[in-house]
């Protein structure tokens, strides 16, 4: 029985590197979101099977917030403002999609020698989370990089915060996991909030951080 | 006590905060706001003498007190600072009596997020307050809403999230590191608690959990690669919060860089944190230094030199031991006085010049005579010339660096000089020669510009024995 929780766990918590992955080379906003609303889908998962082999049912509350704000509400107030703002074109990355794999897995490889090296007395379950969550953290802010769109960059960034999730459900009773899984979702409002309010203010022609930058440095 | 003082840092600011968003009128607001601020700084003077017991999520000792005194306090004066600036741009029209309120709650807020995160005796509580605290900033940077404002915002908020996560990740690996050995739940995260079982805490992860900490709270700190949102942040928001970002924040997310440096100084396998933050540290004050040569906006100017300076005080707690640990607290509390007090004057500067730009405004001492000598004592205290309380703990962080890494010393004086330099590059433009610009008459509050001065200028020449020893002995746990 030990065998299988582990086995599942440990599926669960690959896949989202996996999915990960898969959002590094999506060209298009609504297949970008698509993953993203899966991302959060198979950390629901994963959060669901923590709770449910640590014993640990407050931490269905952290799951219940990845499937209905995270995996549910955000992409379709994504996909609403995506709409309104016309910018379901194709997305322009700064790197190729093969150099940002090529990347990934280079960040991938660097957290598991990083993590699996100094967590060597720590059980086996939390530190391979751990290794798996510092992946799908890095790869965030991979994506943060390579992308220019605001709504990119922030789907960057939600999914990085996946990855701290993640790695605080590993780490077995971590008080306040709850706590800060609901500071992350008002965060994660506001961001969404934030890119609706330049929309409505209609300061912004676009959201494409590019343009954004024209003010970067000084006002001459 | 039911209604301890510690309670009463948190309560006050919410109370009012809650209060503030819902009341009308500017006058009432204004004047509700500093004495807020003002009740919050009583009772954390309260806490030196009567110090309440530490619990589970709150925590009182001889160092937050230092830090939580002079937030307060700057927090207070701000208020009254506040009071008039913003009167002042509701009359221009730049801001709506909705905004206004706002403005007010989103302060308060503020103020309990930085309460909260000093006084929290639990790591992940900390880490919620020091968010809280960011969040609420956005929010007041963005206020004016014009392009560039929301700009910096965006920015500010982008830059900061990733620091944010980066410090939560570094948060979750100390838990992971204190598990086995206090167990599982609350405990492992209790900062009283960390302290004393620390030593039998596994290095590795110590160490690894310390670099992600430098990382996340270094951004909120203002280190050097991880900066960009600061001066943004400085230039585009309202002038008061550009003076608690400077003067508070920052300190706000180096204290915690300091508990966590107190944290892995007690483990005997883990690395020095020391060498890192005097790196970071030391570049980030070359690099500012540098960069206020090319500055042509009069609030970036100081966010710059924010930067250095802060580059100065991590350096100085990077070096560690008694003295270059003292010199660190006093330069801390010496730059947020001044710093504040600065931007108290620009604040008003760029109302009666009605700009920014250091091109248009020129001969400020002739024009404005009381701003632009407010502008010039400031700016004289904040390059480090004798006698005011700057050059004091500058020359103490060099002296205690000569003594053991002279080159380092030399790289630090370096900065120190060429910063003056840019200073005085842009302060005779700004100050002296034809008065230049528009001149409005200044309808400016003078009283908490120069009461941060004259404490500046007295701690220059006599520092009360009392506050060296309290100073000293701050400087001796932080190790």
């Amino acid at each position: 029985m030990q065998g299988v929780t582990f086995d599942i766990a440990h599926l669960l918590a690959g896949s989202l590197v996996l999915v990960s992955f898969l959002q590094l080379y999506q060209a298009r906003l609504y297949a970008l979101l698509n993953i993203y609303a899966l991302h959060a889908l198979v950390l629901a998962a994963s959060v669901a099977w923590q709770a449910f082999i640590q014993s640990a049912p407050h931490l269905y509350i952290t799951a219940g917030i990845a499937l209905i704000f995270k995996a549910m509400i955000i992409p379709v107030a994504l996909h609403r403002i995506i709409v309104r703002l016309g910018i379901h074109r194709e997305i322009e990355t700064v790197v190729g999609v093969g150099s940002a794999m090529l990347l990934g897995m280079g960040l991938v490889a660097l957290s598991m020698v990083v993590m699996l090296r100094v967590t060597a007395e720590a059980d086996p379950l939390a530190r391979e989370d751990l290794a798996f969550a510092l992946a799908v953290v890095l790869l965030g802010l991979l994506m943060m990089v390579t992308r220019r769109n605001a709504v990119s960059q922030v789907i960057g960034f939600m999914s990085l915060e996946n990855g701290l999730v993640l790695a605080a459900t590993g780490a077995k009773g971590m008080p306040l996991v709850v706590e800060i899984s609901v500071a992350f979702s008002v965060l994660i409002a506001f961001i969404v909030v934030g890119i609706f309010l330049f929309r409505i203010r209609e300061r912004f022609d676009t959201v494409d951080v590019h343009a954004l930058d024209r003010f970067q440095g000084e006002r001459r | 006590m039911t209604f301890g003082a510690l309670s009463g840092v948190l309560l006050i600011p919410v109370v009012a905060a809650a209060l503030l968003a819902v009341l009308p009128g500017y006058h009432v607001t204004a004047r509700l706001n500093v004495l807020a601020a003002l009740l919050t700084f009583l009772t954390a003077c309260s806490l030196f003498a009567v110090e309440p017991a530490s619990g589970t999520y709150l925590l009182v000792d001889d160092l937050n007190k230092v830090f939580i005194v002079l937030t307060t306090f700057v927090g207070f004066t701000t208020a009254m600072f506040s009071a008039s600036y913003i009167g002042h741009e509701i009359e221009l029209g730049k801001l709506t009596p909705r905004f206004v309120r706002f403005y007010h709650a989103m302060y308060q807020v503020l103020m309990f997020g930085m309460n909260l995160a000093l006084i929290a005796n639990n790591i992940g509580l900390m880490w919620v307050a020091i968010e809280l605290a960011t969040l609420s900033t956005v929010l007041m940077v963005g206020i004016y809403r014009t392009h560039e404002a929301l700009e910096a915002a965006w920015k500010y908020f982008i830059l900061g999230s990733v620091g944010i996560a980066l410090a939560l990740f570094g948060t979750i690996l100390i838990y992971m590191a204190a598990r086995p050995v206090i167990g599982e739940g609350l405990d492992a995260m209790v900062w009283t608690v960390l302290m004393t079982r620390a030593a039998q805490f596994d290095p590795a992860l110590l160490n690894v959990a310390f670099v992600f900490l430098l990382l996340g709270y270094g951004t909120k700190v203002g280190l050097a690669p991880l900066h960009a949102w600061l001066p943004d942040a400085h230039a585009e928001g309202p002038t008061p919060i550009s003076a608690v970002l400077s003067g508070l924040l920052l300190n706000v997310a180096l204290y915690a860089l300091l508990r966590f440096k107190m944290l892995l100084a007690l483990s005997a396998g883990a690395i020095a944190p020391g060498p890192l933050m005097v790196t970071m540290g030391l570049i980030s004050a070359l690099f500012a230094a540098f960069m206020l040569y090319k500055r042509r906006d009069i609030k970036r100017l100081f966010a710059y030199s924010s930067i250095e300076h802060m580059g100065i005080i991590v350096f100085a707690f990077g070096m560690g031991g008694p003295l270059a640990n003292f010199a660190g607290l006093l330069h801390m509390t010496m730059h947020s006085l001044t710093k504040s007090a600065i931007f108290f004057s620009v604040g008003h500067i760029s109302q009666v010049k009605g700009t920014q730009k250091i091109a248009d405004i020129g001969g400020l001492t002739a024009s404005n005579p009381v701003l632009g000598w407010g502008l010039v004592l400031g700016v004289v205290a904040i390059a480090g010339l004798p006698p005011l309380g700057i050059f004091m703990s500058e020359f103490l962080v060099v002296s205690s660096t000569f003594a053991r890494q002279p080159w380092l010393a030399v790289v630090l004086v370096a900065a120190i000089l060429v910063a003056l330099g840019g200073l005085f590059m842009r302060l005779n433009t700004v100050a002296f020669g034809e008065p230049r610009g528009a001149s409005a008459p200044a309808k400016a509050s003078y009283v908490p510009m120069f009461a941060h001065l004259a404490l500046v200028f007295v701690a220059g020449i006599y520092l009360p024995p009392a506050l060296v020893a309290g100073f000293e002995n701050v400087a001796r746990q932080l190790g």
